[in-house]
């Protein structure tokens, strides 16, 4: 179980001027369900195709059985893929559809024959095989894909998001179907998904992705309990992420209140981000447990739980998902275990860029000239530019703003919102700010000359 | 009111559409020389046309030949030059793709007798002497756009998949390329070679200028300078009846054939 089927080194890939993947390291092990999760862009697709032979990576290699794969054509390799859309061939039945690929290997007639029947039969397909593929329904068809994938025995199944197509119902059931049929067929499974709750219910170990780098490796209670970064809290189920500050050990501060956590090693006064998921808030009505009081300010039915907004005394808002509902308006007591309380390392506390000195008060940066204070540079300097996330303006206009781009990730953080925005030119832009955007929002970037911090090159500093 | 008005417009443009056709297949079963002169119904034309009775029955003949064999050759290899090339410009991006579609189109929208004459010049430029290899050369040039122009909807139409999907299975590029890009693609590629056959069958102005001296005819060339030399040769007439119907026949053949495989 623990030998290791494939592994990525290295594997970078762009398409033109877009890095898609950056870096990837990753190894699959023999037997394992692993799914690449990432939102659309996120590079999970192409890293795909390339372990299907499909594409080739720019830098590094790919490994199957400790052999170098990274030339050898798609053909040549013993896996095979489901594709998204099936890729059903319209011009033959069921049968030569999944007989395709043992014909190619010149199996004799007889065998090709048991081999199909049984399939079918794994799939619950028997019955099907004179039927034409495109009068079967979405998941027919799809169950068909997956057996003229299996019927070859491969070592390896790919499959890109196989059940983006069906209505919910049909995904639940294949779901179950699929997982059952990794365990009878005891064969690796590499998954592609964008829907976080797919990959929780059927991986072993997820790996999720974004803008091309992965982001976490873990089986899907460890990514669910302890993300690693607010863009994995954030995409994978509810919560709350939130500014904090690490006071000491075990003891964080955040909502303008201090609790107990189980945390470790940040040192003493660190900045952090904190996330703790809505289940994980309880009310409580004895005076000793209340860690903080609220008002509920939204309840919401949501099937199983009730989902609640409140507000709370420092004036944060905050997701609680509870069984029993509290009325709008009550004041509530409220308290957090230390368990639930996760701790994140602060990715980044300001936007930090590299510019260039362009004359006296002007400096370059994001392809942008800024006005800014200059003292103590020359022109043509080398300079670091620091810019407080709340220091960066948005407009809805481009008149009188130095450079455009467009929102790309929208975080809330309890009392305001944290933006990615990224520029024309493809970078990236953190912004704190009240204002509500949404996704894909045109915005105008303001930044004054007086917020703009220069410094010497991090480099250089030592 | 309004229903028998439609109705009528309907006939009258049928009728006038048809008239010709009609109207060749009238006296073609008649004896009279002078067009429009019916002296009584007789099936001498059609006797004389298939017991070769009637003058220059031999450059007749060949000329069927000849028409039959350049348009067979010519829109084989253009059927496959077109689907080729089509698969090549589907695999183009953004400007590049628009580009090589607009390239595409100009040779069909460009006027026969400018590409005749273009091609001609071509030909005495590079020495090549005419004869059958430049009128199939000209007809495979302005047969492939319009074979491009029916399989490109027949590739947009398949899903991107299947080519990787078949060599995802094992095929190798060429065995992907024949069993399953071929079988899906057929369809287009079978119009595309019809609509060849068809356009090369009933071309003049091309063929005219590009057979050289050396007598080759066909069937358009034949008639026209068969016509010059003192009134169309009557037998001509059951000729073309003949090849109408043929035609229509072939056309009836295919429309009853797709209802059919539409509504299995």
């Amino acid at each position: 179980m623990d030998e290791k089927i494939i592994e990525i080194q290295h594997v970078s890939k762009s398409f033109g001027d877009k890095n898609v993947l950056r870096d990837i390291n990753l190894y699959v092990k023999k037997g394992e369900f692993i799914t690449l999760l990432g939102p659309s862009g996120c590079g999970k697709t192409t890293l795909l195709r390339m372990i299907a032979g499909f594409l080739q990576p720019d830098e590094g290699a790919i490994l199957m059985d400790g052999k170098d794969i990274t030339g050898i054509p798609p053909h040549l390799r013993q896996l095979n893929t489901v594709f998204q859309r099936y890729a059903l061939f319209p011009h033959l039945d069921v049968y030569d559809n999944i007989a395709f690929g043992l014909k190619l290997k010149k199996t004799p007639e007889d065998e090709i024959d048991k081999k199909v029947r049984k399939v079918l039969k794994l799939v619950s397909m028997s019955d099907y095989e004179d039927r034409d593929v495109e009068s079967l329904s979405g998941g027919q068809q799809q169950r068909i894909a997956i057996a003229r994938a299996i019927v070859n025995q491969p070592q390896i199944l790919l499959l890109d998001e196989p059940l983006a197509a069906l209505d919910l119902k049909m995904r639940k059931d294949m779901q179950i179907e699929l997982k059952e049929m990794h365990r009878k067929l005891g064969i690796t499974f590499i998954y592609v998904t964008h829907d976080q709750e797919e990959a929780l219910t059927l991986s072993d170990t997820i790996v999720v992705m974004n803008e091309g780098r992965i982001q976490q490796i873990g089986t899907p209670i460890d990514i669910y309990n302890e993300p690693v970064n607010c863009f994995v809290a954030d995409f994978i189920g509810e919560s709350n992420i939130l500014k904090g500050r690490m006071l000491h050990d075990r003891r964080v501060a955040f909502i303008k209140h201090e609790f107990d956590c189980v945390d470790e090693g940040f040192g003493e006064d660190v900045p952090v981000d904190v996330v703790v998921r809505p289940e994980d808030i309880y009310f409580t009505t004895d005076p000793a447990k209340c860690q903080f009081r609220a008002k509920v300010n939204s309840c919401t039915f949501k099937g199983v739980h009730y989902e609640m907004w409140v507000d709370t005394d420092t004036g944060y808002e905050l997701m609680i998902q509870d069984y029993d509902p509290y009325p709008v308006g009550t004041e509530v007591m409220l308290y957090i275990d230390p368990d639930d309380i996760q701790v994140m390392k602060k990715e980044r506390v300001a936007n930090v860029f590299e510019a260039r000195v362009t004359g006296a008060g002007k400096v370059s940066f994001l392809d942008t000239e800024f006005a800014c204070d200059t003292e103590g540079f020359a022109e043509g300097d080398t300079v670091q530019a620091t810019v407080s996330f709340e220091k960066v303006d948005l407009l809805d206009h481009e008149e009188t703003a130095d450079l455009t781009g467009h929102v790309s990730v929208i975080l809330y953080m309890g009392d305001h919102y944290h933006l990615t925005v990224k520029t024309e030119t493809g970078e990236n832009i953190w912004v704190d700010t009240n204002d509500i955007w949404d996704k894909g929002d045109f915005v105008g970037i303001k930044i004054l000359p007086e917020d703009i911090r220069l410094s010497k090159p991090a480099a250089q500093h030592e | 009111m309004k229903k028998i008005l439609a109705k009528a417009y309907l006939w009258l443009i049928l009728l006038v559409l048809y008239l010709p056709i009609v109207f060749i297949a009238v006296f073609s079963f008649t004896e009279a020389k002078s067009l429009g002169n019916w002296t009584g119904f007789s099936l001498n034309l059609y006797k004389n046309l298939f017991t070769g009775s009637m003058q220059n029955s031999a450059g007749l003949i060949s000329a069927v030949e000849n028409t039959l064999l350049i348009a067979l050759v010519a829109s084989l290899i253009a059927t496959l030059l077109g689907t080729v090339a089509a698969i090549g410009i589907f695999n183009l991006k953004g400007r590049k793709k628009q580009t090589m579609q607009f390239l595409n189109n100009i040779p069909m929208i460009n006027p026969d007798i400018i590409t005749g004459v273009s091609l001609f010049l071509l030909f005495v430029f590079l020495h090549v002497s005419q004869g059958y290899l430049t009128v199939i050369l000209a007809h495979i040039t302005f047969c492939t756009p319009y074979v491009v122009l029916n399989v490109l909807p027949k590739l947009s139409q398949m899903n991107p998949n299947i080519y990787e999907a078949a060599l995802d299975l094992g095929a190798t590029p060429f065995q992907a390329l024949r069993k399953v890009l071929v079988p899906t693609l057929r369809p287009g590629m079978v119009s595309g070679f019809i609509l060849s056959f068809t356009m090369s069958l009933d071309d003049f102005a091309v063929t005219f200028f590009t057979r050289g001296t050396i007598g080759l005819d066909t069937l358009s060339t034949f008639i026209y300078t068969d016509a010059r030399k003192g009134g169309l040769t009557p037998e001509l007439k059951p000729l073309m009846t003949i090849i109408f119907l043929v035609i229509l026949a072939v056309l009836l053949f295919i429309n009853v054939r797709s209802t059919k495989t539409k509504t299995n």
